[in-house]
């Protein structure tokens, strides 16, 4: 009974912290962080073309990057509920000293830290991009923000959605879906093909600021918009409060 | 001296199904209480429901004085728990593991490790203590999530089905720490092997479909059966109690 009470910050860093060092415990991050790099240069380079447009910008990468994450994000936010629950150890970590509102955060945090290593580790091509040319950094520094922030808007859906499950498969696959979906509704193919449907311009509109694409892209472009920043920041909060509640609800099964 | 375990009308009910039926329980310490029943009683249940992870339909916990329903971080710090099953992260070593549960008891640096290494110590881990939880045998497995429930040393224990999977000699060696434990401590454990509760426990529970049908001394249960039977009398008495037809004759408190 000595031991010390913790405040609510110490029990989220202590979540974090083992949460962060388990990515690393397998071979997982070794796995993700080769093919995030590898996937990221190759879209840069061979797909987007960084060399054929002759300007000195990381345009190309950073206009992949969404779909990067559609695929990539779900693989480390699949685990972070449904292995707790298949394990059995969300019985442990749920009868411990913690709230549930600490180990959704800290858990939350921890994923969101490794992917923004990730996206970290790309730095390489800034300084490329610096060598070549005479790029805008204050741009290329604001859509490194808006894909961090992107990354993890899809994290906290994705946590929520492994909340529900046990099966890491289905985590997967609903917050693949799930992140295409927010990306797809402000995707100009759809727009256009709703447009050309004659949907009202209003319902267009509403669906296209509903969507993460419209809001990166802005960012994307070096503007720094505050509604675009409390949009990933709302969805965050968002998801990550559905997520308490779904732990509650799930916990038994 | 007040109880540790404070336990009022614990109801649950998952759907249709009602688990557990108003159970009333009490334990102070220095008691070592067996908590016996059939698969699907509800003894997990109910001590799931005792350390928050499930939450009562209606009824209430109070742990050392706290409600567990209005203060349940602080409720939490209390005791010690070995779910069913020990549970623990498959990828850290036992070390590591531990570790974080100093951590998260609230425990920082040297006197995190002297933690860790008093609990090692306690269950004989000294052996595994680098190994991954995954690769340790079912036995070690067990004695780590032993480790941890006692890591921060805590007047309350819960530990649900202790020495399942257990050879004889682990079994011997972890119902000798039990009963030292017992000393100040109030504990819970559920176990399926009556011989156990003979050994360890100083106050024996009988719960079957959701309700207590038994609450006495391990010798007053012996005592129930009948003077004809000489061999596993407790066996008999579990099966006089647990078994619908026999109830009435058997006599239990409810």
């Amino acid at each position: 009974m000595s031991a010390p009470a913790l405040t609510s910050t110490q029990r989220i860093t202590t979540v974090f912290r083992r949460e962060f060092r388990s990515y690393f415990q397998t071979p997982l991050a070794a796995v993700f962080l080769v093919i995030f790099l590898f996937l990221a240069g190759l879209f840069t380079f061979n797909i987007g073309g960084f060399f054929d447009r002759g300007q000195a910008d990381l345009r190309p990468f950073f206009q992949f990057n969404p779909w990067l994450y559609v695929f990539l994000v779900p693989a480390v936010s699949m685990r972070l509920w449904a292995e707790e629950r298949r394990t059995g150890t969300i019985e442990l970590i749920m009868t411990l000293p913690f709230g549930v509102a600490d180990l959704v955060i800290g858990k939350f945090l921890a994923a969101w830290a490794f992917t923004t290593l990730a996206l970290t580790l790309t730095f390489p091509l800034w300084i490329t991009v610096s060598w070549l040319g005479n790029p805008d950094h204050g741009t290329i520094f604001v859509a490194y923000l808006a894909s961090a922030l992107l990354a993890g808007a899809f994290l906290a859906v994705g946590s929520f959605l492994s909340a529900l499950t046990k099966n890491q498969v289905i985590a997967f696959v609903l917050c693949a879906v799930a992140c295409f979906v927010l990306l797809l509704a402000g995707f100009p193919a759809v727009i256009d093909f709703l447009r050309a449907a004659q949907a009202p311009s209003g319902f267009i509109e509403g669906l296209a600021s509903t969507s993460a694409l419209t809001h990166y892209e802005s960012m994307m472009r070096g503007v720094i918009d505050l509604r675009d920043v409390l949009y990933f920041l709302l969805v965050i909060a968002a998801f990550l409060a559905i997520n308490i509640f779904a732990i509650d609800w799930k916990k038994s099964d | 001296m007040p109880s540790r375990i404070v336990a009022k009308k614990l109801e649950k009910r998952f759907g249709h199904i009602h688990a557990v039926r108003g159970i009333d329980l009490e334990v102070p310490a220095g008691q070592v209480l067996g908590f016996l029943g059939p698969n699907g009683a509800g003894k997990s249940t109910t001590m799931r429901m005792i350390t928050g992870f499930l939450e009562p339909t209606s009824g209430s916990v109070e742990l050392e004085g706290i409600n567990l329903a209005d203060d349940p971080i602080a409720a939490k710090r209390t005791f010690g728990y070995l779910p069913e099953g020990a549970p623990a992260y498959p990828d850290m070593t036992v070390e590591e593991f531990l570790g974080f549960i100093a951590h998260a008891r609230g425990f920082r640096g040297a006197d995190a490790k002297s933690r860790v290494e008093r609990a090692i110590g306690r269950v004989n881990l000294q052996g595994v203590r680098k190994q991954a939880f995954e690769t340790l045998s079912k036995g070690y497995k067990r004695r780590t999530g032993l480790a941890q429930a006692l890591l921060h040393d805590p007047g309350i224990l819960i530990l649900d089905e202790p020495t399942d999977g257990l050879d004889p000699n682990q079994k011997f060696e972890v119902r000798e720490l039990i009963k030292e434990l017992g000393g100040d401590r109030a504990v819970v454990l559920s176990t399926h092997i009556l011989e156990e509760v003979e050994a360890v426990c100083t106050r024996a529970i009988v719960i079957n479909k959701g309700q207590i049908v038994f609450d006495g001394t391990p010798s007053e249960m012996e005592g129930r059966a009948p003077r004809e039977v000489t061999k596993n009398r407790m066996d008999h008495v579990f099966r006089m109690i647990t078994t619908g037809d026999v109830a009435a004759q058997a006599g239990g408190r409810r």
